[in-house]
């Protein structure tokens, strides 16, 4: 499962060598055109269908851009100690509190290193209570001093979790999540029919710090709109307060109405919803408000770009390991595939007057 | 030319960001024999050519070093007393007691205002003042600074550069000053030389505020590689083994998300070969430097940051080693000529063949 | 002029839903303009050609601060996030109104902690009269704006959504009136300015002009126990030399300051601490644009009775026809 080999791969932001690999892999035989560029975006073309209008706009086929960014947070080795461990800082948003305890991959020979903290029998009164912050943490990899360290993960290796990957039935679960299955079901996308239009996808690379590739890479393609996928937070544990689970497992793929890092373009999302509706496929709305997107950075570029994101809902998606409903990954494909059919130039017109 | 007095001239020029006139004009002057054109960007960043020998197409390298420094606005005059807020990160714990210009109708010297101790309750001696209570006093009658100072004019820093011990010398806007007059010693070593790329040596505008100056001119040169210079944390008591580099040990190359790999692998090399120390500054997410606005100019430009250690950032006592200047001069001149016209190509990602 | 700022400020617009409003500011500015077109975001662009001089952008936005519905609970009450800078102060017992017209009030959950501090968004909830979550007439994604009247009190005009409907207004009246200028004139009437500042930046973008102006809202420092700041209601436009993003291109301060001083337009100097406008989008726009602002000063910004000055409205149209009309 082509889910598996990219939850496994190894690729922080700025390292995303591994994934890339899969990648190219899977697209050989499917696009047109395939090239790396100077981020190290993976940009593949698959010319539509369509026969160009002779009417001025229509002269060129319309031209989609698909997203999926290949970049995972994780950690980087920032120093070492006399003692032979490795100091780090994250890369892209960890939060802190799920380090104790985690077992990492170290570095491209993917040598094992472990996080641990001062043991609870040790503890004083309220310490337990006392989030460590990362400043405070180290790897151990077994090294016995600074020059040992040093050798085995020198300045600028990275770190990721170790996880590997399990289908339990109807769920799976892993690793990288965020963005791995927006990878996979690009690459599903890619692997089915032509479209009519010009589909330009972009493997994306660091989103996790700072939605870095998309900007480069929407720069590059210019598109007339652009569908960012994603895999999204889904909170949907039992609560004491009756609030958005953000997302919830089983309800299907999640569209962005608003994040923090752009509004979404109506007529977009009226063309998923109304694909959906007509054909049964279960949808929902993300809640409004919560993170960010490379449709943040796509948007922007040039003179602008009409965005959506849609995501695989998936749990404990900032944790090293996240659960997705495999309806819910088969639901996103299909409801891609049906609205990118459906799609062409009036769907991007606007009211008369408006 | 002789890096200290240099250096001297350049620390003590007035240049906040956007209001950079003054450095770009003394740069102008300085650049201007070296290179083949000058020009100044849409922002006001300063952009000089030195091209490469060889058939066109040549390829562009850009090298960028910020020329603003961070300083004080005027808010608000009140019984002739003016209230102020921070152009870029200025750090209010050093500015009671600190000399400033007021650049008003004419430069008028000016003291950051202080209550005395003895009049402060307990709890506020003991804590750092807040930017409402922060006024400058520019010893004239309200009348006449109500002439002469308007909302909205730039208040500089003064401080004259000192020498210190171990060849170590002290002063205001070294950051990034520094690495302004490390390109300037590489623009001088290559004066002579024949290099196969275009090189623009770009001085930027308004780094300290958001890049902007960088955004800009990356965008206007459309470079196909860059090398950026800031300066880094130095090592002193109070900054972690961690996060500061001795002084003295050569100038830092940056590792990470911000930097193409193998242009980095590149300036190792050279450092080596040429026996210019050096130290690795790993980065694990956004630099704060030219080089991030830069990497993700049009379709992406590889980029690499070299950085020399000062000591007490964004304060008027900055502190380096006048070698790590000279080295990272040095580093930049050697990088510059051993570019080959087709080093480019080599900049991809991975070994694996990428592309069908 | 009340007439057209009454229409505008009245009409629904929060970022990312400004269809409403920019059919209003296009049946206003259609008859005077020599083109008209609408951007990928939703900007509306309006062409005033000139003659060869410069090519200048004047950008006011279209969007207005709003909410947004984030969840139905169980009993039909709506959570929600805001759609750009909006404080819960502002909030707690407002009337809000949806696009369509259902229309809310804004409560607030009596079990709080500490009910001496400002409360969080999470502790607030729209009732818009539904019993349960089958009946709730909005749904998740839905955007909602805050209900208030124009109202005119002496030299005083008071509404919502006076950021930046006012600028807005500024700048058709700017072109209903303007009659030749030797530059090639832009209006920019901007989406999205109070979520990302995208509308203007990508507009700005597919212009690529020499300068760039924007036309917004800025505080005062005149109101009881104020946070220091020189910009005062009735005293003039504000010319912004700094913002909390941006810096002024010191060449367009002083071109909107000579204009002023040249038509003994009053005029005051400002420095805003905490806030931005589309210049400091539009700045940053391919190799850089010099860009600055017109400002109007206004009271009790981001909150639902904005209060700003009528002469210094007019005023503000003054000095931008000053700045159009001479080379």
């Amino acid at each position: 499962m082509i889910l598996k080999e990219l939850s496994e791969a190894t690729g922080v932001s700025g390292d995303e060598g591994d994934v890339r690999a899969v990648v190219l892999g899977a697209l050989q035989g499917h696009v047109d055109e395939v090239k790396v560029d100077a981020m190290g975006n993976v940009l593949a073309f698959k010319r539509g269908t369509a026969r160009p209008s002779t009417f001025k706009s229509g002269r060129r086929r319309l031209r989609v851009m698909l997203d999926a960014h290949m970049d995972e947070v994780g950690l980087m080795v920032v120093g070492h100690d006399s003692d032979g461990f490795l100091q780090m800082r994250n890369v892209g948003g960890i939060d802190p509190r799920l380090l104790p305890g985690t077992l990492l991959r170290v570095g491209p020979e993917c040598i094992y290193g472990v996080v641990g903290i001062k043991p609870v029998h040790l503890l004083r009164e309220k310490e337990g209570d006392k989030v460590p912050r990362i400043e405070e943490l180290v790897i151990d990899v077994g090294a016995k001093n600074k020059d040992e360290a040093k050798g085995l993960a020198p300045l600028g290796t990275y770190a990721t979790f170790a996880t590997q990957f399990r289908e339990l039935g109807p769920t799976v679960r892993g690793k990288a999540f965020d963005d791995r299955v927006g990878c996979a079901v690009l690459i599903e996308l890619l692997r089915g029919e032509r479209f009519r239009f010009d589909l330009h996808a972009a493997f994306t690379v660091q989103e996790e710090v700072g939605l870095r590739g998309a900007q480069t890479a929407a720069y590059a393609i210019e598109p007339d709109c652009a569908f960012a996928l994603e895999g999204t937070v889904a909170d949907d544990m039992p609560k004491d307060k009756d609030v958005s689970p953000t997302t919830k497992l089983g309800d299907g793929p999640a569209l962005t109405v608003m994040d923090r890092s752009f509004i979404a373009d109506r007529r977009l999302l009226r063309l998923l919803t109304s694909t959906a509706e007509e054909l049964g496929i279960p949808y929902q709305f993300k809640q409004p408000g919560i993170g960010g997107t490379d449709a943040g950075a796509i948007h922007r570029a040039r003179e602008g770009v009409p965005s959506v994101t849609v995501a695989v809902p998936c749990r404990y998606i900032h944790s090293p390991v996240a659960l997705l409903s495999l309806d819910d990954f088969d639901n996103t494909v299909r409801l891609m595939r049906e609205s990118l059919s459906r799609i062409t130039r009036r769907t991007l017109q606007r009211e008369k007057g408006g | 030319m002789e890096v200290i007095p240099f250096l001297k001239q350049l620390s003590e020029v007035n240049g906040l960001s956007g209001y950079e006139d003054s450095v770009r004009a003394l740069l102008y002057r300085t650049w201007d024999p070296f290179v083949d054109e000058v020009r100044e960007g849409k922002l006001g960043s300063l952009i000089a050519l030195k091209r490469g020998a060889g058939p066109e197409p040549r390829p562009k390298l850009m090298l960028a070093a910020h020329m603003d420094e961070i300083g004080l606005m005027v808010t608000g005059v009140e019984k002739g007393f003016l209230r102020v807020t921070q152009v870029g990160g200025t750090d209010r714990r050093v500015l009671l007691g600190l000399e400033v210009i007021v650049h008003g109708q004419r430069d008028l010297p000016g003291i950051v205002a202080t209550r005395p101790p003895h009049v402060l309750p307990e709890a506020e001696r003991k804590k750092t003042v807040s930017w409402d209570r922060i006024f400058v006093d520019v010893g004239l009658p309200a009348e006449e600074v109500e002439q002469l100072v308007a909302v909205g004019d730039v208040i500089s820093i003064q401080r004259d550069m000192v020498e210190l011990k171990s060849r170590h010398v002290a002063g205001k806007a070294m950051d990034d000053r520094a690495c302004v007059a490390a390109v300037t010693l590489a623009l001088e070593q290559l004066a002579g030389v024949r290099h196969a790329w275009d090189v623009f040596a770009v001085a930027t505008v308004q780094e300290e505020t958001g890049l902007k100056g960088a955004i800009a001119t990356a965008y206007g040169v459309a470079p196909d590689m860059a090398v950026a210079l800031d300066v880094t944390f130095g090592k002193h008591p109070g900054v972690a083994e961690v996060d500061g580099f001795p002084l003295g040990e050569g100038p830092t190359i940056g590792i990470g998300p911000n930097f193409h790999p193998k242009l980095v692998a590149r300036l190792r090399e050279i450092a080596k070969a040429h026996e210019v120390p050096y130290q690795i500054e790993a980065v694990p997410g956004p630099s704060g430097t030219d080089a991030w606005a830069i990497q993700v100019s049009r379709e992406g430009v590889p980029a690499a940051l070299i950085s020399i250690p000062i000591r007490y950032m964004h304060q008027p006592v900055e502190t380096l080693a006048v070698q790590d200047v000279e080295r990272a001069g040095r580093l930049l001149a050697a990088f510059v000529a051993g570019l080959e016209p087709d080093f480019l190509e080599r900049l991809t990602w991975d070994t694996t063949a990428e592309s069908e | 002029m009340k007439d057209l700022i009454r229409k505008l400020v009245e009409t629904f617009g929060p970022s990312g839903f400004e269809d409403q409003i920019r059919a209003v500011i296009r049946g206003e500015v259609e008859p005077w303009a020599d083109e008209l077109r609408v951007d990928p975001l939703g900007s509306l662009v309006v062409h005033k050609q000139g003659g060869d001089g410069r090519r200048l952008v004047l950008a006011a936005h279209m969007d207005e601060i709003g909410v947004m519905v984030t969840h139905v609970d169980e009993g039909g009450f709506v959570r929600f996030a805001r759609i750009g800078g909006l404080g819960t102060l502002t909030c707690v017992g407002a009337r809000v109104a949806f696009e369509h017209g259902t229309v809310g009030v804004i409560g607030i959950e009596g079990k709080r902690e500490d009910t001496s501090k400002a409360p969080k968004f999470e502790q607030l909830y729209i009732d818009v009269g539904a019993t349960n979550r089958d009946d709730c007439p909005v749904r998740v994604g839905d955007a909602a704006v805050f209900v208030r009247p124009f109202a005119v009190q002496g030299r005083r005009l008071i509404a919502k959504a006076m950021d930046d409907r006012i600028g807005c207004a500024v700048l058709i009246e700017t072109l209903r009136r303007l009659d030749r200028t030797p530059h090639d004139v832009y209006f920019v009437f901007s989406v999205q300015e109070e979520t990302t500042l995208s509308g203007a930046r990508t507009s700005a973008y597919g212009i690529d002009p020499d300068l760039a102006i924007a036309v917004d809202v800025t505080t005062t420092g005149d109101t009881p126990e104020s946070r220091p700041m020189a910009v005062a209601l009735g005293k003039g436009p504000a010319v912004k030399v700094k913002d909390s993003k941006m810096i002024a291109h010191p060449a367009v301060k002083d071109l909107l300051v000579q204009r002023a001083k040249e038509a003994d337009i009053p005029f005051q100097l400002e420095v805003l601490e905490g806030g931005t406008t589309d210049a400091a989008a539009m700045q940053l726009v391919r190799a850089g644009v010099p860009a600055g602002c017109l400002s109007i000063p206004c009271r009790y910004v981001h909150s639902p009775s904005e209060m700003v000055d009528e002469e210094d409205v007019e005023n503000s149209v003054r000095l931008l026809l000053e700045v159009l009309q001479a080379a």
